[in-house]
């Protein structure tokens, strides 16, 4: 892999950027692998990533409908943290947040990692309680969090209206210094690059449409639109298609996919410092660095697979915005989409191995699935290699529904459920 | 926004008057005594979670107030017909055909 650097940007200056080359092959599928990865988003790259990098599989393809991380990874908010409430969730959030720090170094590949704090507004006495509640959680459990007054969080986030008179006043909020932002499609692309590099095979706009089991039960390999591919172990890691794909292999999952929508707005200069994010009238922004103010909405009521939400849900967000950041009022929207979330009961993922031998599963991140995308990787690429799960994903099996030891995240979730 | 027939007040009025119930036709155990852990997952927990055709169930809160149930495309998200709770499931491939799916 050419490695990127000063001299190497100065160099291809000269060249006006024309000799770069491509970052990853596009090769075609080999008979045989010893692990397919289902699904090239953020998620499943990094898995094989991990695989080839700690594991020492190199012998492994990513399977790819569409082009990678042209799902919801470059769909998301960007938005990185690890406040959850429970130790399960935080351990495995906070896991995250630790191979964060260090991603761009590790992948030669600038991920914009902006730990610029991700800050939680209160406007009810129960919203204080809730906060107050996941505050101690965290200290107790290694996470950073802490408490602000409104004065407080208005010199932190500049922008915000701290007015009494308004519907909803901010009476308080909770603040994570350590979360923040990073650029989601350089996320996909690095770890796309860094797998490659490896040996790792990126099949794209290769569509699996079928799972074949042998005699014994156990996973053959995968059929796709290139033809059959043998496989010793599948790991299916597919979004909001989780259901279609692992209804392939006979497995049904506790799993309902919604459209999930955010929005941009025009792009403009420096005007919002940090990420802040309110559960109780369902808001949350932040600014790129491109400029944009980057919004998230709600999810559907319903199950839908259209990648488009109903006008009424970014509306009821863009209502809580105007009155939260009333010199945002003017702006303009650019662009809005809707992604597909998959959500469990519990509105934690599962991070599992399957009752099929040799299929693994890695879904249910629901709304909020980008800020785990290093640690998701990397203890589900353990849990594929060793063919059992890393201590930090032990607790997000599929049995936990049969056996009653939810991880009830609910409360801690960012958008409405 | 969808639009929404109900059956009952038979007229058809904005999303924003139901609350979706989910996919219908999931019947509770009806002798809960003798159903295993594994009916309770089915029951509580396991939705098929259809990329298609599927029956669900709507209540009109700012209605009537009642359940009924819809077969909509999760895709488009166009319905293709709307029942009563209690009457039965209609033959979605039929329907799926009608509509040209």
């Amino acid at each position: 892999m050419k490695r990127y650097s000063f001299l190497e940007l100065a160099k291809n200056a000269f060249s006006a950027h024309q000799n770069w080359g491509r970052q990853w092959r596009a090769p075609e599928p080999k008979a045989e692998y010893d692990v397919v990865i289902v699904g090239a988003g953020g998620h499943g790259l990094a898995t094989a990533y991990y695989l080839a990098r700690e594991h020492g599989i190199r012998n492994v393809a990513v399977i790819e409908k569409g082009w990678l991380g042209g799902g919801n990874t470059g769909r998301n908010t960007t938005i990185v943290r690890s406040n959850y409430l429970w130790e399960e969730s935080a351990a495995l959030y906070n896991h995250a947040i630790g191979l964060w720090q260090n991603l761009s170094q590790e992948l030669n590949y600038n991920v914009m990692y902006s730990a610029r704090g991700v800050m939680m507004l209160a406007h009810t006495v129960h919203d204080v309680q809730v906060s107050q509640r996941h505050i101690h959680a965290n200290r107790l459990a290694g996470v950073q969090n802490e408490w602000l007054t409104p004065e407080e969080a208005k010199e932190y986030c500049p922008p915000l209206n701290i007015s009494r008179n308004i519907r909803y006043p901010v009476v308080g909020a909770a603040l994570q210094r350590v979360g923040g932002t990073a650029r989601h499609d350089a996320v996909a692309w690095g770890y796309a690059r860094g797998a490659d590099d490896l040996g790792v095979d990126i099949i794209q706009n290769c569509a699996v449409t079928g799972i074949r089991r042998g005699q014994d039960g156990s996973v053959e390999g995968v059929e796709t639109a290139k033809g059959f591919i043998k496989a010793k172990k599948v790991g299916v890691v597919a979004a909001g298609h989780t259901s279609v794909v692992m209804e392939m292999a006979g497995v049904r999952l506790p799993l309902e996919s919604f459209p999930l929508q955010a929005l941009v707005s025009e792009p403009v200069k420096p005007a919002f410092p940090c990420v802040v994010m309110s559960n109780t009238i369902h808001a949350y922004i932040s600014q790129s660095d491109k400029g944009e103010l980057v919004i998230g909405a709600g999810t559907d009521q319903f199950v839908s697979y259209s990648q488009a939400g109903g006008l009424h849900i970014t509306n009821h967000t863009i209502d809580a915005i105007c009155e939260l950041f009333p010199h945002f009022r003017r702006m303009r929207m650019l662009r809005n989409w809707g992604g597909i979330v998959d959500t469990t009961p519990d509105r934690s993922p599962i991070l599992s191995k399957t009752p099929v031998p040799g299929l693994y599963v890695n879904c249910g991140w629901g709304t909020g699935g980008f800020k785990a995308t290093p640690g998701s990787g990397h203890v589900f690429a353990h849990t594929i290699a060793k063919d059992e799960p890393h201590p930090i994903n032990a607790p997000f099996t599929i049995d936990r529904f049969r056996t009653g030891r939810l991880i009830d995240e609910a409360a801690a979730a960012a958008v409405a459920h | 926004m969808l639009l929404i027939y109900c059956p009952y007040c038979e007229i058809e009025r904005a999303e924003t008057e139901f609350h979706c119930g989910g996919e219908a036709h999931i019947a509770r155990p009806s002798d809960p005594e003798k159903a295993t852990d594994d009916d309770w997952v089915e029951f509580l927990y396991m939705r098929s979670n259809t990329k298609g055709i599927a029956a669900e169930r709507w209540r009109h809160i700012h209605g009537c107030g009642r359940f009924f149930n819809a077969v909509r495309d999760t895709v488009s998200d166009k319905f293709l017909t709307f029942y009563k709770a209690g009457d039965p499931r209609p033959d979605l491939e039929a329907l799926a055909r009608e509509a040209g799916k």
